[in-house]
């Protein structure tokens, strides 16, 4: 499958502080790629050293194998996380301004009733509310019918109504074909939209492919939670992860009805146990130590 | 309600502290004026009269004439006979002196100063001979409304020039408004003959509408060519804004802005004649004054507007405009940074 977008051994230092530390990935034409990691983990920066708007220290960034230049540009699509717009300008001129910037040009009319964006084409910005002035920025993003698409932890601050109907639109975004990178510290969002997925922490990359094929490699049967209270006598010989912050201990399962008899056998209360399969917030677990909203 | 007031007060004194550059130009600003004040209107108090000396070599013997030794009197050489007889006309000089043989010197019979400076002259003419031959050149005063409104309409560009680009650029850097323009097709010099073509429209437009205005309600003189002046306010306009550009070009605090802004703005207003004449100022002031394209703007129009100036007569103005503009363009897009640093 053709490779549309290349990033090689990317280095960014701040003084005092490395914050992308040789990060390499590739992402697949057509596909979601997910960007995930905590609050200064780094994934912002590298996205935006791929985007073009900050310089990288070192490494390189190829689209379809091509250093990223005015190509790019015009058909890369960009949502970022904090972006101010021109004041007392409506949503519709906002859009008409930004897509007269781009020789490729969507129509307007499609990519206001993707977004949503009827009722609001006359409203001045300032006047959006959260989730429609992500809306409006996702649109922004869509001008140039971008053939790659940045999101930027495009959902935070949104309520969860909001962030559905946003992921609707992304995933309609990918059945047109486009490719989209999108960087969230939303586990299920990722889950949700994402074919690939790299995890960053502490400027590196820890583990990177397919959602479901990281979690088969890592994890068999499924996950017995059970309060910390409840296991105060202990669990004698049985592995288990104790997370002090989170108030649980997990007990990771291949014959779940076994694991809960011997549980029983050891006197716990078995009528707060959650059985659940392991999900990417465990992968992070495992492999950083922290939480991922930490 | 003290305790929160408290609160912000500290952070915001906190956050001006903290902003080194920011702090440091407060500091200089106010003594850099000071410094240029003292050298522009230094050395004791200002003369009440101005003779004109006609001089090829721009310098003035005090020993050519008793007349040239008298106190409180500000002799100005000059070296266009003609340009110097208009402002006798004018009132701008009091009395115009050639002293070659025969002596001669021009007058104006309705100018109350140069009635007294002809006095004067004649009572320290008589000691050497009497032999000082008069001419007289009849002329209106020009009305200090008159010679004012291009300094007014010069400095309102200035302000909407530096302040109208330089400040909102900083602001879009700094609410990440020009990182999201960075991820288009624009380049940065798009960019910024978007922002001075923006302006020159508001600014020309603006200009029109108060000269009209005054030229309508309080008679204002036009003696030369409208085309002339709408090139001198559009070449004004470009350079101003693209001075502009150069401060904000990599600037990302608001009030760092302003302070460069100010740095360039208040010595650009005293020195390039918007409220008073500089002719009596040092060589020095003046020819530090023609590094100001508000100087040419406001020499230029004045031209233009009192004298009926041609363009070829206000070319070298015009010339200095155009490299200024060019010099601030090349310089604001070559050091031009889309992000925060």
């Amino acid at each position: 499958m053709t490779i549309a977008l290349e990033a090689r051994h990317l280095v960014k230092e701040y003084p005092g502080v490395l914050a992308v530390n040789d990060v390499s990935f590739e992402v697949r034409e057509g596909i979601c790629f997910g960007l995930l990691g905590p609050n200064g983990a780094g994934k912002t920066t590298t996205v935006e050293i791929v985007e073009g708007v900050t310089p990288a220290t070192s490494g390189e960034v190829l689209y379809y194998g091509e250093p990223a230049g005015q190509r790019f540009r015009e058909e890369a699509g960009i949502q970022f996380q904090n972006t101010a717009l021109q004041d007392h300008l409506s949503v519709g001129e906002t859009l008409h301004m930004f897509r007269t910037l781009y020789d490729r040009q969507g129509n307007l009319d499609d990519i206001i009733e993707a977004c949503s964006l009827g009722d609001l084409v006359d409203r001045d910005n300032r006047k959006l509310s959260g989730g429609q002035r992500q809306r409006l920025l996702l649109a922004v993003a869509l001008v140039n019918r971008p053939k790659l698409i940045f999101l930027d932890e495009p959902t935070t601050g949104l309520d969860p109504q909001a962030r559905r109907n946003f992921w609707d639109l992304v995933q309609n975004i990918l059945k047109g074909g486009a490719t989209v990178i999108l960087t969230t510290h939303y586990m299920d969002e990722a889950q949700v939209l994402c074919d690939e997925i790299a995890i960053m922490d502490g400027g590196q990359i820890v583990t990177q492919g397919a959602p479901d094929a990281l979690l088969a490699e890592r994890y068999e049967g499924l996950i017995i939670e059970l309060p910390k209270d409840a296991v105060d006598g202990g669990l004698g010989d049985i592995e288990h992860n104790v997370y002090d912050n989170l108030g649980i201990v997990e007990i990771q399962s291949t014959d779940v009805t076994a694991s809960l008899r011997e549980l029983g056998g050891k006197g716990i209360a078995l009528d707060r146990v959650r059985i659940r399969q392991a999900n990417l917030e465990d992968l992070f677990l495992d492999l950083t130590g922290h939480s991922l909203r930490a | 309600m003290f305790k929160r007031i408290y609160a912000i007060f500290r952070a915001r004194n906190l956050e001006f502290v903290r902003d080194r550059a920011t702090l440091a130009w407060n500091l200089i600003l106010p003594l850099a004026l000071m410094a240029g004040l003292s050298l522009a209107f230094g050395g004791g108090d200002r003369n009440e009269y101005t003779i004109g000396v006609l001089s090829e070599s721009g310098q003035i013997d005090s020993n050519a004439h008793p007349f040239l030794e008298t106190r409180y009197i500000d002799f100005v050489a000059v070296d266009e006979l003609e340009a110097a007889q208009r402002k006798v006309a004018r009132h701008q000089l009091d009395l115009l002196l050639a002293l070659e043989q025969p002596p001669r010197y021009w007058v104006n019979p309705d100018s109350s100063k140069g009635y007294f400076a002809e006095r004067t002259l004649l009572q320290a003419d008589a000691g050497v001979g009497g032999r000082m031959q008069k001419e007289r050149i009849e002329g209106d005063a020009i009305r200090y409304v008159d010679w004012v409104l291009p300094g007014i309409l010069g400095m309102n560009m200035m302000f909407s020039s530096l302040f109208g680009v330089g400040y909102v650029v900083v602001r879009y850097r700094k609410n990440g408004f020009l990182k999201r323009l960075r991820a288009t097709p624009l380049r940065p010099m798009e960019f910024i003959v978007a922002q001075i073509a923006s302006r020159m429209v508001l600014v020309i437009g603006i200009t029109v509408l108060v000269f009209t205005g005054t030229h309508w309600v309080l008679g204002t003189p036009m003696e030369g060519s409208y085309l002339n002046l709408l090139l001198i306010a559009t070449l004004g306009t470009i350079s101003m804004v693209a001075l502009g550009l150069v401060v904000a070009a990599r600037v990302t605090s608001e009030e760092l802005a302003g302070g460069l802004l100010n740095m360039i703005n208040w010595p650009m207003m005293l020195l390039s004649g918007v409220w008073f004449s500089l002719e009596g100022a040092g060589a020095l002031v003046q020819q530090i004054a023609k590094l100001f394209p508000l100087t040419h703007v406001l020499d230029s129009a004045r031209a233009v507007m009192l004298d009926g100036a041609t363009l070829a007569e206000i070319a070298p103005n015009l010339l200095a405009l155009t490299a200024m503009s060019v010099v601030f363009l090349l310089l604001g897009a070559r050091v031009f940074r889309w992000n925060q640093m």
